[in-house]
């Protein structure tokens, strides 16, 4: 579980292993794209057809409509509604919390069908679950590159 | 909560703009918009009413440069300062790394800016933290109209930490970037000492 308030690093080999299991979702669900994107709108992993699409401005928006749908949840009494699903014309939107502040994001058209998408999406949560459990459960002691940036960097960086 | 990819060699960060409604924050981000160069900015998205009151948020991506290898990307958002909408106000706030506080300098404004303020800390501490340890840039914007209270008189009800401050015009862009600038700053300088730099 990621916990709210911590800083999240991805290394290129936790991108590996998300990514496999976006691209076997897709795979299996004959989905179009998919993506993760946390709590807070930025986009953390993806597979699948994703050019030409604003997909930081996709996982921004998608995380708003997920804060949203959780709090209208509470507000009825429940502690959270499992999924979104947005139908359009040719193309369809799943969005469902994997884990706490991890949402799944699957978009597919008439090439597959909702009830599809929702059963194949059951089993990749759950290795997106464990494999995120486990990059957000590392302890420090990688940070270092981060920790040479000096004040100055960060002067320059804004100086211009 | 900042999010360092690694493989992506990025940093990214959640800067917020809060304060009383109509006191410019959509106006800030309409101006970093429309200044800043196509290459590093993403879509500007507005969730507004017919009437172009925030309802949700503002968003817009922006790329500000690379630091030792990282490209350093900030998420800016607005959050809609109509009192009644801070169902909303918290969503946005959550895993926020650094806020702009826009404080509309108008006389008739200062009761709205201190409840915003108010408001601001009360949905800090609902998420566990205070304004003391969030790194944060008043603004105090519409500088150039005739009935605005005094820079020292607003330093004394508003800036009572002493946090970094920046006068504004937001629609003429004056203001801005130093706004924007000093809270990046401070975000990466926070970020830095986190990770034991």
């Amino acid at each position: 579980m990621h916990t709210p308030g911590r800083d999240l690093f991805l290394f290129a080999e936790d991108e590996h292993r998300l990514a496999a299991v976006l691209e076997r979702l897709c795979e299996e669900a004959k989905a179009r794209a998919a993506f993760l994107v946390d709590q807070n709108g930025r986009l953390i992993a993806a597979s699948g057809d994703t050019v030409g699409l604003d997909t930081t401005a996709l996982a921004s928006l998608v995380a708003g409509s997920m804060a949203a749908t959780g709090s209208l949840a509470r507000l009825i009494g429940e502690r959270a509604f499992s999924g979104l699903f947005h139908e359009g014309e040719r193309s369809h939107l799943y969005i469902t919390v994997v884990t706490e502040g991890l949402i799944l994001v699957v978009s597919f058209d008439r090439g597959s069908s909702p009830g599809l998408v929702r059963f194949r999406v059951r089993r990749a949560s759950e290795d997106i679950g464990q494999a995120f459990a486990e990059i957000t459960g590392r302890t420090a002691g990688w940070q270092a590159e981060l920790a040479q940036i000096t004040d100055e960097d960060i002067e320059n960086l804004l100086s211009s | 909560m900042s999010f360092i990819n690694y493989a992506a060699r990025e940093i990214n960060c959640k800067l917020v703009y809060y304060g009383p409604g109509l006191g410019g924050k959509t106006t800030n981000l309409q101006q970093i918009y429309a200044r800043i160069d196509p290459r590093s900015k993403g879509k500007l998205i507005s969730l507004a009413t017919k009437t172009e009151r925030t309802l949700f948020f503002d968003f817009l991506p922006l790329d500000l440069g690379t630091v030792r290898g990282f490209k350093t990307r900030f998420h800016l958002y607005t959050v809609p300062g109509q009192v009644f909408y801070d169902a909303s106000r918290k969503l946005i706030l959550k895993g926020a790394d650094g806020v702009v506080f826009v404080a509309d300098s108008q006389v008739e404004r200062m009761e709205a800016n201190l409840e915003s303020l108010e408001n601001l800390e009360s949905n800090l501490a609902e998420q566990g933290q205070g304004l003391d340890g969030m790194p944060h840039v008043m603004q105090y914007n519409k500088r150039d109209l005739l009935n605005i209270v005094s820079l020292p008189d607003l330093q004394a009800a508003l800036n009572t930490r002493n946090a970094a401050w920046c006068e504004a015009c937001a629609p003429k862009g004056i203001g801005v970037f130093e706004t924007l600038k000093a809270a990046a700053k401070l975000v990466l300088i926070d970020l830095k000492k986190k990770v034991g730099g």
